[in-house]
């Protein structure tokens, strides 16, 4: 093992955090989709790997520049995240849940298939507007790719929190995530807020897959993001906002000090699976995450 | 004034729950429906409120009207927007959400913030107790205090009619007092019917107007509160007293209900 440096733990660190946020940001998505819905999206990392090749593709093969392209991306995910609420899932509304689980994983082979259809299987780029000249601030070295994904991250949990904790809309959110039956009897129209739900999913996948796409290049293994959303939710709690914010910063955090001090020992790959033995452990003790709500799950 | 035309109601299109419902809530009148368990009471109001559909039942005939407005069929968002507003049985308060985001929630379909405020406002006059717990969580609010809370909640959506199901149940005594004289201040004072769907018959012909018996899905008794205390078999059966007015043996009960469900 390394001699433990402390200054290399925190660079570690540092850069795990600004991860956690992007992971967070992804997270957050699936857990507002659960949180409203009840359904587990298995294809949200197709969400996030589409979202950057509709900017990828844009740029490439209809020489859009960067902005109108990223622009394109959120506007198309935002309609796919209400369209596939209105034309898969309402049918499907009252089904066993497990149902409209195996829809998620449909659209999720849908996704990559199409994607490959209309853009090719090769890796494309997305010309993020940063330098890559990395930041130095002291002893941290920040790229700032990654400063602008933990911004974007930021800026859009602040958003998203106010509105969750203030506004009506928000109030109706949380009345449908704890009882569909009653908020209904208050007149609100349940469908709708799945909409919404699925709406924001499109929402973060969008901001998720620019920037993972600009960082990691765009192609079919841009999909595997969604499986880190999986560590990051357990570890919250399916069901909490603050949980995906938590596990995000953690499984972060968590990758890259493994990617730091065993990797080198064990010559790689412990990042990759780090933060899957932490999920294994926080389901053993707290099957229901750090801030999940206590009840037993039936997925 | 909301009427229910001999309403059926179909569950999972082969389960006959009520047949032929009939049943006339006044504005300005408590009008209770009392029955046992299983008698189809709360059927009767989630056909109202339409919320069966969520539930695989439907209204097959007959019509529900307020105002010679036919509801029926109508989703139960639609209903709420016309007037009508259900709470629960078992005080089912948004736990997670504080007594005022409650309250705001149930004002949903207010599109005025000023009505909202108003409506928040009324709700603490008539509850003193819920303003100085509006910031707690819900969830932690005593069993009579919640049953205010969704009291109160439902009436932000400014109701022309409320259906209460069973708001005594399970609370103490006195609080069921409180919430009681809380019921009959509604009809006086705001343009409400209220339909009150009770197992505590005593209580309810206490505070009602008008009052209809239900067993096995059908209305097997109807009038006034008063000739409905009046009535020997409502006396013996809800009331809980023989012909002498003195309190009667469970056991007594009982055999005569079988006898009598075999008879029907």
């Amino acid at each position: 093992m390394p001699e433990f440096d402390l200054q290399f733990t925190i660079a570690l660190v540092t850069n795990g955090l600004l991860i956690g946020l992007m992971y967070a940001l992804i997270a957050l998505g699936f857990v507002l989709v659960y949180k409203a819905t009840d359904a587990i999206n298995f294809a949200q990392g197709e969400f996030v790997m589409f979202a950057a090749f509709i900017c990828a593709g844009a740029a490439d093969l209809a020489g859009m520049p960067f902005w109108v392209a990223a622009a394109l991306a959120l506007a198309g995910m935002i309609a796919f995240g209400f369209g596939f609420e209105r034309v898969v899932l309402r049918p499907l509304l009252g089904r066993p849940i497990i149902a409209v689980i195996m829809a998620t994983i449909g659209i999720a082979a849908l996704l990559r298939g199409v994607a490959t259809l209309a853009f090719g299987g090769g890796t494309r780029a997305i010309a993020l507007p940063v330098d890559d000249e990395p930041l130095f601030l002291g002893p941290l070295m920040l790229p700032p790719v990654q400063l602008v994904g933990a911004a974007v991250s930021l800026v859009f949990l602040a958003a998203f929190t106010w509105l969750f904790l203030k506004s009506r809309m928000g109030v109706a959110m949380r009345a449908v995530a704890e009882s569909q039956q009653v908020a209904t009897a208050m007149g609100i129209d349940v469908r709708r807020y799945f909409a919404f739900a699925w709406a924001l999913a499109g929402v973060v996948s969008a901001l998720g897959g620019i920037v993972w796409g600009g960082m990691l290049g765009v192609d079919n293994q841009l999909a595997l993001i969604g499986l880190k959303v999986f560590p990051v939710v357990i570890l919250g709690g399916l069901d909490s906002v603050v949980g995906a914010v938590v596990g995000g910063l953690i499984v972060g955090v968590v990758e890259n000090l493994a990617a730091g001090y065993f990797d080198p020992i064990v010559g790689g790959g412990t990042k990759d699976f780090a933060p899957y033995v932490l999920m294994i452990a926080m389901l053993m003790i707290r099957p229901y995450g750090m801030f999940g709500s206590r009840r037993i799950e039936r997925v | 004034m909301l009427t229910l035309n001999n309403i059926e109601v179909v569950y999972d299109h082969v389960i006959l729950v009520l047949k032929g419902v009939s049943v006339v809530a006044k504005t300005g009148q408590i009008t209770t429906l009392l029955g046992a368990n299983g008698a189809g009471k709360t059927t009767t109001l989630k056909a109202i409120s339409g919320l069966l559909n969520a539930e695989r039942g439907s209204v097959t005939k007959g019509s529900i009207e307020l105002d010679g407005v036919r509801l029926d069929h109508l989703p139960p968002h639609d209903v709420v927007r016309r007037g009508i507003v259900q709470v629960f049985e078992g005080r089912r308060v948004f736990a997670n959400l504080t007594v005022e985001e409650n309250l705001v929630a149930g004002a949903h379909i207010q599109s005025e913030l000023k009505r909202v405020r108003d409506g928040i406002a009324r709700t603490y006059e008539l509850f003193p107790l819920l303003k100085e717990r509006r910031h707690q969580r819900s969830g932690y609010l005593s069993g009579g205090e919640q049953q205010m809370l969704v009291i109160g909640r439902a009436l932000m959506s400014d109701p022309r009619v409320i259906l209460l199901d069973e708001p005594s149940l399970g609370l103490a005594p006195r609080i069921v007092e409180e919430i009681f004289v809380v019921i009959r201040r509604l009809k006086e004072s705001q343009d409400l019917a209220v339909l009150l769907v009770e197992q505590n018959a005593a209580l309810a012909l206490d505070i009602a107007d008008h009052g209809y018996v239900m067993e096995n899905g059908r209305i097997v008794l109807e009038g006034s509160a008063e000739s409905l205390a009046r009535n020997s078999d409502i006396q013996e059966f809800y009331l809980g007293l023989n012909e002498e007015g003195a309190r009667k043996s469970y056991r007594d009960a009982k055999q005569y209900r079988r006898r009598k469900r075999w008879l029907s």
